[in-house]
């Protein structure tokens, strides 16, 4: 597979691996967070965490949007899919997900609701014309990267007059996360430096992090998605630690430009706008980081069109995700890790989705623990 | 009796109702193209010699949607699947009873096609299909076709396998490249469509085997990598042997096309099942000359030698990857289902 | 978070919004509503079947030279 073959080539890999070993002060601990939940399954599929030096810490961020939906919006995609008999099409990551009271989409499905797999935002719509006495809903998560798409669809449904399309919108924005991240740090856990999501960037650009990379004094390194791309933006980011500089570095150069994706931003802008608060699970409220569909699309916004019982989705007492996903505790830290929380029965937003850090733990590297769940 | 329209006709109620439309069904159908000494005696069963040895018996239903798919259809597969858990105790599989489920309304063209599909596995794998049921329930209460298939073989006095004889440094090797059938279906299912030349690896693996055993007869076990995958199988053997499993990835036959369509839907190979390959346990020092049996057949031209079962209590098997570093090779959560993220 | 793959671009329909890229030889259908052009034989990143961006071959063979670099000064 061309520009993913070259990158995993694990010959360099380890000679990546012994410049990170010579370059790293032994006097220090690096807290490097991969924000992007992707970059989580990388790290951890490849096995990279044993190419790293021991004083070279790995901070798995919120960057997966699985995770950080809250259950609440989840059941009311179900809702949509039971009591209002809506076709409810959805991106297969979400179908396991489970709701406080242990439904899901699958389940829903089991239970008679017409749920729909899609692949693709086109494949709903062509569900929607197929099906024309059938109200179609799409549900939409995901960062920047999956957004356009979405406005591509409405934007089709508009043109071609669809009168039974709409989407629930959850979609979120990745500079938002990253300053939540950093308002609830409090100086609790350090950060070094962050290696930033390399598909959103296409879209939104290097330059939509250098204003974190100077208010925060945080060396900022746009990594691309192969386990060769993540050792170099990792060894960019030490350079910088030692070097005391902290400025937005491009490792990613062949997919992501300053500027990104402009067409696909503007696309974004013309359907959705912000939205003042949204509940993030895990990391509460944060303001203006995630998106709702403009008036003018009214018609093709599925909580204009419904009326959406308020539910409330609760965590485990015990869940620590909060603070795991602020890279304040591990997945052991955690009382119900690999106890009562699996990735066959996950309790909270680390172990719904296989990025989260709770579940690739659990599912690539709990041989590490010495005190190990089975 | 009207003539049974296998063109254009569908299977309906009467058909599975005893009388004489049933009896029409399976003569045109089963007997014509299963037919043996055994079936065409018109008996409600078979009568055989207990052969020499111990019996081994096994048994499987196939659900499998869709119905027909590069490389096979439920037919085939129903032959192969049973013949190869018979086989995989070492055993020579002899015959093979077919029980069928068939929606009201379904297609008696498409029925012919399995069935003859099934005739023809029988026959490359060297075994009779000689007793069977056909049931047909009503229009919404099955999914085309429900199929279930049990194998009996013989396995001499001397030849055990089981995933308990495993002895730490045992080599582990594997007959191919993994994760073909699961691609090849859903590359036909709804919604997940792409364009591949991928089709299933669903074989008979009785004839290898045959050659395996006699060439290495110190081989500990074999299990051929079904549902969820080589994963799901290695972690079954590790725990049925109370050991670990120690896997090489760069050592793993895999397709290119496989590989691609996998990272297209963020699957793991590991996880996604196989219908004609195995794994093959035996002590270290006979692995290559093993290898050299499988390599020798043309089912087995891309077997590799893949890992090694190792000391663990915690029976884990971990994989050294590809850029060096080691991971986890877990059962795989839930169904396997393709990301976006 | 974003699964995405680079593929290589092998059709596309008359309008010019959708076509075929491959994958390791997988062909998967895409669209191209969020590029303003692309040609035959032209490697896109995609993501839920939409092309995000062009693959620049130019700057994917410096980064690997990037790595070669390092890989030689480590040696």
């Amino acid at each position: 597979m061309k520009y993913v073959d070259e990158f995993r080539d694990g010959e360099v890999a380890a000679k990546l691996a012994q410049t990170i070993g010579a370059e790293v002060r032994t006097d220090q601990t690096y807290h490097l967070m991969e924000f992007c939940g992707g970059h989580t399954h990388a790290i951890s599929r490849h096995g990279l965490i044993d190419l790293l030096p021991a004083n070279v810490e790995m901070i798995h961020g919120p960057g997966c949007p699985v995770c950080v939906l809250p259950t609440a919006r989840l059941e009311s995609a179900i809702h949509l899919a039971l009591e209002e008999g809506v076709i409810l099409c959805s991106y297969g990551d979400m179908m396991r997900v489970p709701t406080s009271n242990g439904l899901s989409l699958l389940k829903a499905r089991a239970q008679g609701a017409d749920v729909r797999m899609i692949y693709s935002t086109l494949d709903a719509i062509k569900v929607a014309e197929d099906n024309p006495d059938c109200h179609v809903v799409l549900f939409a998560i995901g960062f920047e990267t999956t957004t356009p798409p979405t406005a591509v669809a409405i934007q089709l449904a508009k043109e071609r007059g669809l009168k039974n399309f709409s989407v629930f919108c959850n979609h979120v924005l990745t500079p938002a996360a990253i300053q939540g991240i950093l308002d609830g740090a409090d100086g609790k856990t350090p950060l070094d430096g962050v290696l930033g999501p390399s598909h959103v960037s296409t879209i939104i650009g290097s330059k939509a992090y250098e204003y974190f990379a100077k208010s925060h004094a945080l060396p900022v390194v746009i990594a691309g998605f192969e386990p060769l791309d993540v050792m170099q933006s990792i060894l960019m980011l030490i350079r910088q630690v030692n070097a005391g500089h902290h400025v937005v570095e491009n490792q990613y150069t062949r997919a992501v430009t300053q500027n990104g994706n402009q067409k696909a931003q503007g696309l974004v802008a013309d359907v959705f706008e912000l939205r003042s608060s949204f509940e993030w699970r895990g990391l509460g409220v944060v303001p203006d980081s995630a998106l709702s569909i403009r008036q003018a699309y009214d018609a093709f916004d599925a909580e204009k069109r419904f009326t959406l019982p308020p539910f409330k989705g609760a965590d485990h007492k015990a869940c620590a995700c909060a603070e795991i996903i602020r890279g304040q505790k591990k997945p052991l830290d955690c009382s119900l890790f690999g106890k009562a929380c699996t990735p066959d029965n996950p309790l909270g937003a680390c172990m719904v989705s296989s990025e989260g850090t709770c579940a690739a733990h659990w599912t690539y590297g709990r041989f590490r623990d010495t005190e190990v769940a089975r | 009796m009207k003539k049974l329209d296998l063109k254009n006709g569908t299977v309906d109620l009467t058909h599975g109702g005893g009388g004489r439309a049933m009896n029409q069904l399976i003569h045109k159908v089963f007997t014509t193209a299963f037919s043996n000494t055994y079936l065409n005696q018109g008996n409600d069963q078979a009568t055989f010699k207990a052969p020499l040895g111990r019996m081994v018996i096994s048994t499987d239903s196939f659900v499998i949607s869709p119905l027909f798919f590069p490389g096979g259809n439920i037919g085939s597969l129903a032959v192969h699947g049973t013949v190869n858990d018979v086989a995989m105790s070492g055993a020579k599989p002899l015959y093979l009873s077919a029980g069928f489920i068939i929606e009201e309304g379904f297609p008696l063209a498409d029925l012919t096609h399995i069935v003859d599909s099934m005739a023809e596995a029988a026959r490359e794998a060297g075994v009779f299909i000689v007793t069977g049921d056909t049931k047909v329930v009503e229009r919404g209460k099955g999914d085309g076709i429900f199929i279930t298939t049990t194998g009996v073989g013989s396995v001499p006095d001397g030849l055990d396998l089981s995933g308990e004889k495993i002895q730490p440094g045992n080599a582990v090797l594997v007959s191919g490249t993994i994760g073909d059938h699961g691609v090849a279906i859903m590359s036909k299912r709804e919604g997940l469509s792409f364009e591949t030349a991928i089709h299933s690896d669903s074989a008979s693996l009785n004839h290898m085997i045959a050659e395996m055993v006699e060439a290495v007869p110190s081989i500990r076990c074999m299990r051929d990598p079904t549902r969820g995958g080589l994963a799901a199988t290695l972690n079954e053997l590790a725990q049925q042997s109370g050991l670990g499993i120690s896997l090489n990835e760069s050592a793993i036959p895999l397709h290119a096309e496989v590989a691609g369509a996998c990272e297209l839907l963020g699957l793991d190979p590991l996880n996604v099942a196989n219908e004609g390959k195995l794994i093959a346990i035996c002590p270290a020092k006979d692995a290559e000359k093993l290898l050299a049996v499988m390599q020798a057949n043309e089912l087995g031209v891309d077997a590799a030698i893949i890992g090694e079962a190792v000391v663990d209590e915690r029976y884990f098997v971990s994989m050294k990857t590809t850029m060096g570093g080691t991971r986890l090779v877990d059962w795989l959560s839930g169904e396997q289902l393709p990301r976006i993220c | 978070m974003c699964l995405a793959l680079p593929a290589k671009v092998t059709d596309i329909a008359e309008d010019r919004q959708t076509g075929i890229a491959e994958v390791g030889g997988v062909g998967k259908t895409v669209s191209f509503a969020l590029l303003d052009d692309v040609d035959i034989g032209d490697y896109v990143l995609i993501h839920v079947g939409y092309a995000l961006t062009l693959i620049d071959p130019e700057e994917a063979a410096k980064t690997l030279a990037l790595f070669d670099e390092i890989a030689e000064v480590s040696s």
